[in-house]
């Protein structure tokens, strides 16, 4: 009975019900250009700060920039110790990304295969690293007695595992069908042969995606230089940046408790600093984004 | 046929280069190794079997095993100096035991309170606001019906998880400094904002948490809308059919489909409860807002490496992770029990 008036009323509702999903989509829309808003404009304002001179950083920037000046990047780029660090950066993220994503995949092709040996073992060791560490202290005695503090090698070496990428990898080699690896093998091809012949290429987009993940990672990391490094010759531009700002932010505070020492061309420095040392990522992000999302659902899906 | 041709030369060269003993290598490789399982032998006999059939996969996986001994599970042992007094000039081996003793003292360390306070208060506020709104996020990225649009804003969100902490914090003192950003738009608004916010304790936990969620609010959407993705259309067209409202259909079809993430999210938060980002409180933190800035990781941070206290230090460590241990599996059994038995974890 309610159905047949139902049906017979379907027309009026169904158009109320377009009317307010009308409303609901604009102001869904609305909200969210809000939300990136909140995102986009203050990131705008740092780019347009380190464009302006330090007398209207002074007064005071917001969303456009005032007296156009390039002196907070010639300031940076005059700076060798800004150089060297940038070569640090890019040898410790180009080294790192080629050595993680080989060893991880070194470990993960074994692991993918349900007949090894120990496999059962191996796992629940690479599972236990995922949950439980030492913690800061205990690491930083290992790092110490192994004699990786003060040396390059630290922000690769101890930063070659990650059971996660390894999940994330496993997965990708499973998708290979066994009768390739198998028809190499019959060819007389070694497992190596076939871990590097058939296997690696055959799954790039993972192996990409480990990379990329941890190329962010290595460029973004401060911590290592932090905890383990104290040679400035060795310090990437997030440990400069981080200098730059623990330097300026002791002089706002002594400016703020009486002593007056305006440090606005170092606050010119500190945001050149910034882009410069985020726009590796800024510009690189648009492209690769669909690794990061893939990558991101495939540990998640599994792990 | 190419297959059996290809095993005879494969057969034929093994047994060149193996001096005749190519029939035992067929069964180096995995597979054949364990649909034939070699007869005779006990189990254990034949699990080494099988492991010396299959050195080159043992060899490709040592590194591994050996990396994980090294690197994760000494700094396990290592946690033994909590119950020591361990000084620079000794091994964690011959330090003398103290039992417990590290332990007596931080529950009288006035400092560490303050740091276990300042951590909860920093991860409540960062656990009800960055676990609700990526919630809302996803939804409203998915009900977007123009595809440029959501891509448009997935792309921008996202965008500040890939910064590090010392960009983003240097961009905080920036915009929370006295002429910064916040204060020029208090003062479109015709407020008399020119404070450093920075240098305000009381306002310490707010920055610190709402940074954080600030941060990440985007990127956490990607796994509620992977879920979203493989919900069935046809729902939503009959609860259209039955005139259900956009909010309804959201209300009873979307969040229901999403429940199992969302529930997973919320233990993963929980536990989270009493981590703390050194990253950030390093870069925020200063002489000012120290009080109500110092968490547990930093305070490790400053009694170990600074003050050369390792094994109070790592007593504190230890006591704060067999907290979260304990506050994971809590939450994962009260989630059981509230999900019909079934564990998300």
């Amino acid at each position: 009975m309610s159905k047949v008036k139902q049906d017979a009323a379907s027309v009026a509702p169904s158009r109320r019900i377009r009317h307010s999903s009308v409303t609901f989509t604009i102001v869904n829309c609305a909200l969210l250009v809000v939300f990136t808003l909140l995102i986009v404009v203050p990131v705008w304002n740092i780019v347009i700060s380190s464009f302006s001179s330090s007398k209207a950083l002074g007064r005071g920037v917001a969303f456009w920039p005032k007296e156009f000046s390039l002196d907070n990047y010639t300031y940076v780029l005059e700076d060798k110790t800004m150089w060297n660090a940038l070569f640090i950066s890019v040898a410790k993220t180009g080294v790192g990304v080629v050595c993680h994503t080989l060893f991880c995949a070194l470990f993960a092709y074994p692991m993918s295969k349900a007949y090894l040996a120990g496999r059962k073992l191996y796992s629940a060791m690479g599972i236990v690293t995922m949950f439980f560490s030492g913690g800061m202290i205990p690491t930083f005695l290992l790092i110490k007695s192994l004699g990786l503090l003060n040396t390059f090698w630290v922000y690769i070496i101890p930063a070659l595992f990650s059971y996660y990428d390894i999940i994330i990898l496993m997965n990708f080699f499973r998708q290979i069908p066994d009768s390739l690896m198998e028809s190499a093998r019959i060819d007389g091809a070694s497992e190596w042969r076939v871990f590097r012949s058939v296997v690696l290429p055959l799954s790039m987009p993972g192996v990409a995606t480990i990379g990329l993940f941890h190329g962010v990672a290595q460029w973004n990391d401060f911590m290592t230089t932090k905890l383990y490094v104290n040679n400035e010759a060795l310090y990437p531009l997030q440990m400069r940046l981080y200098d730059i700002i623990v330097q300026s932010q002791a002089a706002t505070q002594n400016a703020n408790m009486g002593h007056l020492v305006l440090d606005t061309t170092s606050r010119g420095v500190r945001l050149s600093t910034i882009i410069i040392t985020v726009l590796p990522i800024l510009v690189l992000y648009p492209f690769v984004q669909r690794y990061f999302i893939s990558g991101s659902m495939a540990g998640a899906v599994k792990g | 046929m190419a297959r059996r041709a290809g095993a005879v030369r494969y057969l034929h060269r093994r047994s060149m280069l193996r001096d005749g003993r190519g029939e035992r290598s067929k069964v180096a490789s995995g597979i054949r190794t364990s649909n034939n399982p070699i007869a005779g032998g006990g189990l254990i006999s034949q699990w080494f079997s099988r492991f010396r059939h299959q050195w080159q996969l043992q060899v490709m996986i040592a590194p591994g095993i050996l990396f994980m001994v090294v690197f994760n599970f000494i700094p396990i042992y290592g946690l033994v100096l909590a119950f020591k007094n361990y000084t620079v000039v000794d091994t964690i081996g011959d330090s003398p035991w103290v039992g417990l003793d590290n332990f007596r003292i931080i529950l009288s360390d006035k400092y560490f309170w303050d740091s276990v306070w300042n951590t909860l208060g920093i991860s409540s506020i960062k656990l009800i606001l960055g676990f609700i709104l990526p919630i809302i996020l996803a939804v409203m990225i998915y009900e977007v019906p123009w595809g440029p649009f959501k891509k448009i804003v997935q792309t921008l969100t996202y965008l500040p998880h890939f910064f590090s902490w010392i960009i983003l914090g240097g961009m905080m003192i920036s915009w929370l400094s006295s002429n910064g950003l916040l204060n020029q738009i208090l003062q479109i608004f015709g407020f008399q904002a020119n404070t450093n916010y920075l240098l305000d304790a009381g306002k310490y936990w707010g920055i610190a948490s709402l940074s954080d969620v600030w941060k990440e609010a985007g990127w956490g959407t990607i796994l509620y809308l992977a879920v979203m993705s493989n919900i069935d259309p046809s729902l939503y067209e009959a609860a259209e059919m039955d005139g259900a409202s956009k909010i309804q259909r959201i209300w009873h079809i979307t969040l229901p489909e999403i429940s199992g993430m969302v529930t997973l999210n919320l233990i993963l938060s929980v536990s989270a409860l009493f981590n703390s980002n050194l990253d950030q409180t390093l870069v925020l933190m200063n002489s000012q807002n120290q009080p109500k800035a110092e968490v547990i990781n930093s305070y490790v941070y400053r009694m170990g490496l600074t003050q050369g206290d390792f094994s109070y230090a790592t007593a504190v460590g230890l006591g704060v992770s067999v907290i979260s241990v304990i506050l994971l599996v809590a939450t994962n059994l009260l989630s059981k029990r509230l999900n019909d038995n079934q564990s998300v974890l």
